[in-house]
């Protein structure tokens, strides 16, 4: 049984910041198989389509019968630990200053051995459930946990390396208007984060839920609007250096496409609001982010981008506003890989239409802004980079994996 | 006039004779703007993005590019702005004569009544009682609503409720006179827009703008600093931006005040 993480004390502002190593990175392009399961939550091996063996690590053969055709596909969780062992002296920087460091043995049931970080509660003899998680260089690796659940099981020190839990963290969530950004205070004040901050632009208008969060402690209601750079670089002034997450919950959204509209004042909104806010935000607050991953309890840790995700299918009823997502999420792809130097994740959330205003006319099923909050916490608590959040995202996902053309043909009607 | 009666008041505006208030808010990205229903096109805000500041960017050079709404911040209306405006003639920012850019102003004071009452109306018999005081509004005068509300906090300022905007203005009737009877050059106040927050509900709906700009008449808002003004014998100066058929912008309003 691990004991409880304490809550992290005030910095010394004396001493210097501890800078993020990265575990080691090369990997074979076969074995990104292991990384797409990875950011997504899934667990996934090779099995070869002739003989059903499961093979690991990544190949190019089966090893057992020597066939080519090895899809990766969903594997069960199920394995056996061995046998354990502790580096104390590892020569790698992330992981001398991490040691003593288990790793162990696990004989899965569907039959390949792995080599896997382990849990502190993990037994030699016992049952383990198999992950893989992204590691602080953003790579797949395999975690062994108990296969019961045991208490404080989030609290051990090498699952916190592969997630972003938000326990004891101070969280920006960078829009308090909107319902996903309300839900998402709540969601993170449940999980334990220490000071969620709750940006609100133009504060002379009134916004709903204000009353609610006055209340609460734990929360500081502060002035942002992420499109005025000097709104962005003000907050970052403050509070840049204490923002362990930051949740990206902008939110611009309109109906209409190219020919339904007239002029281009609605697209500079979304593109000003989504996108332009989005640069603002990472300029404000990347840097500090980028420096601090290893800064203890409450290093900084992930950033999340709540997306539609017509960002990756374009849906013509919002073809504006889908088009504006997809710059989006092409930049969060640069972002992440800027952030990950530091250690820090880049998580994108992909929803479809939301049960909010500009999605009345959208016949069910749709999203409720609680289900995003509650799927922001958990991604940020497994660790996960893509997560796809409803029926219809994981509709638009699936359709896209087997036929993105089919999809665009459907998407207009 | 005599070219020395010009330099006698550069000389007295240096010396400090005739003083030069500011009625100018500063134009910046977090200043209350007008808010319109969902729907309608959006008035972008004020953005201020740095391009250099003495940094590689532009070692020796700091400048930013600043985009707004023409009706941002402290602002002039023109008459094409209004549906009842849209075919005089001269009736854009750029095609204005010049001289309507510099006008005397009479200053009527309603701070008192809008500290009482959000919804303040302007009506003919307070202006009435104005002029009893001070005199007829002479023609081609701007009319300047001064009600302290540039004082307030943003919040207060903007007063957003659930069922629109609560800040004072003009009623139809005292727009219609002050245009038709009166000759106006122009309504100042200062609030978002020459209009009560309610105005919508007016008959017509913002008469200010309705009257006003259908005279070919011009509007000036988010004014501030109307308590250093005379209520008669101020001289404004308001020059908007020479946009390409452009319905107004913001600009620098200033008012020239004997100090005596």
């Amino acid at each position: 049984m691990i004991n409880p993480i304490d809550p992290p004390r005030r910095k010394n502002p004396l001493l210097r910041t501890r800078l993020p190593a990265s575990p080691p990175r090369a990997r074979s392009r076969k074995s990104h198989g292991f990384t797409r399961a990875a950011a997504e939550g899934r667990f996934m091996l090779q099995r070869c389509a002739a003989c059903n063996t499961f093979a690991y690590p990544a190949r190019d053969a089966c090893p057992s019968c020597l066939s080519a055709d090895l899809p990766f596909v969903d594997a069960p969780r199920r394995g056996t630990l061995l046998a354990e062992t502790t580096a104390r002296v590892p020569s790698d920087v992330y992981f001398r200053e991490r040691a003593p460091w288990r790793i162990g043995l696990v004989k899965m049931d569907c039959g390949p051995t792995i080599v896997a970080h382990l849990h502190a509660d993990c037994s030699e003899g016992a049952p383990v459930r198999m992950s893989f998680q992204l590691d602080k260089s953003g790579q797949a690796v395999a975690f062994a946990r108990p296969e019961e659940e045991t208490p404080n099981m989030d609290d051990d020190r090498q699952w916190r390396e592969m997630t972003a839990d938000p326990k004891f963290r101070r969280v920006l969530v960078t829009n308090g208007r909107s319902a996903i950004g309300l839900e998402t205070v709540t969601a993170l004040q449940a999980a334990g984060a220490k000071t969620v901050f709750v940006g609100v632009a133009e504060p002379w208008r009134p916004f709903a839920g204000e009353q609610h969060l006055r209340k609460l402690d734990g929360i500081e209601i502060v002035a942002l609007d992420a499109s005025d750079e000097k709104s962005v670089a003000n907050l970052a002034a403050d509070i840049g250096g204490k923002v362990d997450i930051l949740i990206n919950t902008t939110e611009y959204i309109r109906p209409g496409g190219v020919l339904d509209r007239k002029g281009t004042a609605i697209a500079r909104e979304e593109i000003d609001h989504a996108y332009l806010g989005f640069l603002n935000l990472a300029q404000g607050f990347g840097p500090a982010m980028r420096m601090r991953g290893a800064d203890g309890v409450n290093s900084s840790a992930a950033w999340v981008n709540v997306l539609s995700v017509y960002a990756l299918a374009n849906w013509p009823a919002y073809g504006a506003y889908s088009a504006s997502q997809a710059a989006c999420l092409s930049l969060s792809h640069c972002l992440r890989a800027e952030l990950r130097p530091g250690g820090v994740k880049l998580t994108n959330l992909f929803t479809g239409p939301v049960d909010t205003e500009w999605f009345q006319m959208v016949p069910p099923p749709k999203v409720a802004p609680r289900a995003i909050a509650q799927a922001i916490v958990a991604a940020l608590k497994s660790g996960l980079e893509d997560v796809y959040v409803g029926d219809v995202a994981e509709e638009i996902r699936q359709r896209l994996a087997a036929n993105p053309k089919a999809l665009e043909r459907e998407l207009d009607r | 006039m005599q070219s020395s009666n010009l330099l006698e008041l550069a000389g007295a505006i240096s010396s400090g004779a005739v003083r030069v208030v500011d009625l100018t808010f500063t134009l910046s990205p977090d200043f209350p703007v007008i808010v319109l229903p969902p729907e309608f096109s959006p008035a972008a805000p004020v953005r201020i993005q740095e391009l250099s500041r003495y940094d590689a960017r532009g070692p020796a050079w700091y400048w930013n590019n600043v985009s707004f709404c023409e009706h941002t911040g402290t602002h002039f209306d023109a008459p094409i702005h209004w549906f009842t405006g849209k075919d005089l003639p001269n009736n854009a920012v750029d095609t204005m004569p010049p001289k309507d850019m510099l006008a005397p102003a009479c200053v009527i004071d309603c701070s008192a009544q809008a500290k009482q009452d959000p919804d303040f109306l302007l009506t003919i018999p307070v202006v009435e009682a104005w002029e009893a005081q001070h005199g007829r509004i002479p023609e081609r005068n701007w009319v300047l609503l001064r009600t302290d509300w540039s004082k307030k906090g943003w919040r207060d300022y903007a007063n957003l409720r659930d069922d629109g905007a609560h800040t004072p203005g003009p009623n139809p009737a005292v727009m219609k006179w002050l245009v038709e009877q009166r000759g106006i050059i122009g309504f100042g106040t200062e609030t978002i827009g020459t209009d009560a927050g309610q105005a919508g509900h007016f008959d017509p709906p913002y008469p200010a703008h309705h009257f006003l700009h259908g005279a070919g008449r011009y509007g000036l808002q988010c004014l501030c600093n109307l308590d250093q003004l005379p209520a008669k014998g101020a001289v404004i100066i308001a020059s908007p931006l020479k946009i390409q058929n452009g319905s107004g912008s913001p600009l620098r309003v200033i008012a020239l005040v004997s100090s005596s």
